[in-house]
């Protein structure tokens, strides 16, 4: 399977390079981890490697020529494999390694990309052939895209479409007859189109989660705990319960979750606390924080001592402060004094994701979407309801093994909500 | 058939036609009595005598202005310049006056001139003697540029140079007149404005004319030892220019170089190879590519003369990259 190379993202602004040289031809063997090409930043020179093992089998851009960050630069695959754009399987998700070779090296950041910006449509140039190539391509019925080109940059010429043929496995369409020819299908390869750039101011709010989370990020050493939860209780539960409860009254799935995380936490003091120099401060209310979604950024709303609450007080709090979040009509009580935060993206089908601490706070759980897998027990498949949630937790607090136990005991409530009611 | 030099090629074609036609009459610096600069026209004064084979003066201006009215009142002058540099001094007359006069007067005079010069590198005469300004004179409609490179041609579109009733600026290459080839004896023509496949091949088209297809015809000799079978169209005409033969020879190779010793900017090269695109864009499989003469001056040093003037080997490479 041919893969892609794309043009790795060296630094966080950083968003072009130039392609100085190919260190390896078409044609050559390539191991992972080795040296394709030198790419030129506005910090330094570096070498880019092949996260794949095979055969470069086609260039896709000249040397000298700036690339945009993720713009494929190289196809890299098994010898002699034709290339067709189904055939190619995007690297979006293994962004190409770096290492400086250059004196600014500590300037230059390791290759990243920001999880927020997933690339999801891997473009390919416009496809190199001759005018004789794409005419025989036209008349013969060849398509392009599964042609590889051996004349010079990788363009398609005239025995590059015949060898296709002699191949018999390019045939797109039927052959036609010179006077019927059908206009040539060239959207796959029709010029991008531009999008210029756009400038938006933030908001202050905007800004303040920036600061808040820089300050997070970079300052808590985070560590994560993932756990699978089963749901159908749950879901039962809460059916049973709304069918009790009017419009504009029925309980959501986070409810539950946010009185369960209130539960379990008074079983975890460790992780409804804060850092204060070299004390860790226990709170002695249990306020769970909601992140609600707002124009322009995200707040998060506190039930102040959810877990004395039942779910129907906990459901309608959280309702009424979150509508006033949207409506920019938060009172100041709303959002202060959350001792533990939630940030749930179930209603976005979510398999996993994990949040920023929320200081100064000891940890947050990420709630993902509940969905209906098949799952086995006792040897047997059958459907159920499965949720995944991540804590992130603060490790000059928390160790791994209290947020596993954690998230076991989130479990006894969430598996077995019966007991939320009691 | 007999195997004879350029020169007497030239020289036959010049001598049948003076035979032929007695308004044929020839002027020129040194043509007389001297016999030419090239010697082309060695014995021509005894045999014709001084009313038709005149001695001029140096002045390029008054030789073709002077030829340019004897055509005009019926005549059918040869207008020799001892090389094609000097034709600058006669720019006017050649650019602007022969190649209109027909069309300037609606009809009523015809220019039956030949003007023979003498073009090309190779020689060691320096930047200002050894130019191959050809694309320059084909550029105007009307004036009719044939430069051959080989002795048949060389005779054959003579003769018919000198029966046209429109005037042509012959190009005659100053290395190659000790150049042998096949020339049929007497009465025979070959016809302005057709280009000529000079060698079969089915792998590549060299596009070239006059001193390029001695050089392409080496260069083809260099290829086929190699595998590569390269087809020679020699244009022969420059204007007009017959482009069936190119056409026809690259729609089957899909591939050509064009050669020539002038300048690549604004050349014969860049003319020809607008036409490829134009008429045959869905027949390029690769990049055309122009051999031609470096861009400078033309060097007087041996050495650097032979480096900026186009090379055997400079087709070769050439070849090699289109068909890569």
């Amino acid at each position: 399977m041919a893969e892609i190379i794309n043009m790795p993202k060296l630094g966080f602004d950083m968003a072009e390079g130039v392609l100085v040289r190919w260190v390896r031809q078409v044609g050559e063997n390539i191991n992972k981890g080795e040296v394709l090409a030198e790419i030129e930043t506005d910090k330094a020179t570096v070498e880019v490697e092949s996260h794949f093992s095979g055969v470069v089998l086609q260039h896709l851009v000249d040397p000298g020529t700036s690339v945009p960050v993720n713009d494929p630069i190289a196809v890299v695959g098994a010898a002699g494999e034709v290339i067709s754009n189904s055939s190619l399987v995007s690297a979006e998700s293994k962004p190409a390694a770096a290492t400086s070779t250059s004196s600014e090296k500590a300037d230059t950041p390791k290759a990243e990309q920001p999880a927020e910006l997933p690339i999801t449509n891997i473009q390919l140039p416009a496809l190199k052939a001759s005018p004789l190539a794409r005419k025989v391509a036209r008349d013969k019925g060849v398509d392009l895209g599964a042609v590889v080109g051996s004349g010079p940059g990788g363009r398609i010429v005239r025995r590059d479409i015949e060898k296709a043929l002699a191949a018999g496995s390019t045939l797109n369409v039927q052959p036609s007859t010179p006077s019927a020819a059908p206009a040539p299908d060239t959207s796959h390869f029709a010029p991008r189109t531009f999008h210029a750039d756009e400038s938006i101011q933030t908001t202050k709010l905007r800004q303040a989660i920036g600061r808040r989370l820089v300050e997070s990020k970079t300052t808590i050493p985070h560590f994560y705990v993932t756990h699978e939860y089963k749901m159908e209780a749950l879901m039962a539960l809460r059916k049973q319960l709304n069918g009790y409860l009017p419009d504009g009254e029925k309980l959501s799935v986070n409810d539950f979750i946010v009185k369960a995380v209130a539960l379990a936490l008074r079983e975890f003091p460790n992780l409804n606390a804060t850092l204060q120099g070299d004390k860790i401060i226990r709170k002695g209310g249990v306020n769970v924080g909601v992140a609600v979604t707002v124009p322009g950024g995200l707040m998060t709303v506190v039930v102040k001592d959810t877990d004395q609450k039942p779910l129907r007080q906990i459901s309608s709090e959280v309702k009424s402060m979150a509508a006033r979040a949207r409506d920019g009509k938060v009172k100041p009580e709303d959002v202060d004094g959350s001792t533990f935060s939630t940030s749930n993206l179930g209603m976005y089908d979510v398999e996993d994701f994990i949040a920023i601490i929320n200081p100064p706070e000891a940890a947050i759980l990420a709630i993902s979407s509940a969905k209906e897998v098949p799952v086995v027990e006792n040897g047997q498949i059958k459907v159920g309801w499965r949720m995944k949630a991540t804590i992130s937790v603060d490790h000059r607090i928390s160790d791994g093994a209290e947020a596993a136990q954690f998230m076991q005991a989130l479990a006894k409530y969430l598996e077995e909500p019966i007991r939320m009611l009691a | 058939m007999a195997k004879i030099t350029m020169r007497e090629a030239i020289s036959q074609a010049l001598m049948e036609e003076m035979d032929r036609d007695p308004a044929v009459f020839i002027m020129g610096e040194e043509v007389g009595v001297w016999g030419g600069t090239y010697a082309v026209t060695k014995g021509f004064y005894d045999k014709y005598g001084p009313e038709r084979i005149k001695d001029t003066p140096i002045a390029e201006n008054a030789i073709i202005g002077g030829a340019i009215g004897a055509a005009m009142v019926g005549q059918r002058p040869i207008a020799e310049l001892m090389t094609i540099n000097f034709a600058f001094s006669a720019m006017d007359y050649i650019v602007n006056q022969a190649p209109k006069l027909r069309y300037m007067f609606g009809g009523q005079f015809e220019v039956p001139l030949v003007i023979r010069a003498v073009g090309g590198g190779g020689r060691q005469l320096g930047a200002t003697h050894s130019q191959t300004p050809d694309a320059i004179f084909a550029h105007f409609p009307g004036l009719i540029v044939v430069s051959p490179g080989t002795p048949a041609d060389a005779k054959g579109l003579l003769k018919s140079a000198i029966r046209s009733n429109d005037p042509v600026l012959f190009i005659e290459h100053a290395t190659m007149y000790q150049v042998r080839g096949e020339v049929p004896e007497g009465e025979y023509l070959e016809p302005i404005g057709k280009s000529k496949i000079q060698r079969p091949g089915k792998d590549v088209t060299i596009v070239t004319y006059c001193k390029g297809l001695e050089l392409s015809m080496k260069a083809a000799d260099d290829l086929a030892k190699q595998g590569i079978e390269a087809e020679i169209v020699d244009l022969r005409t420059l204007r007009p220019l017959d482009m069936g033969p190119v056409l026809e020879s690259f729609k089957k190779t899909n591939r050509a170089v064009v050669v020539e010793e002038g300048w690549k900017s604004y050349g014969v090269g860049s003319e020809i190879v607008s036409r490829i695109y134009e008429e045959a864009f869905d027949y390029v499989d690769a990049p055309i590519i122009r051999v031609a003469q470096k861009e400078v001056p033309l060097p007087y040093n041996r050495a650097l003369e032979q480096a900026a003037l186009p090379q055997v080997p400079d087709i070769v490479a050439a070849v090699k990259e289109v068909l890569k």
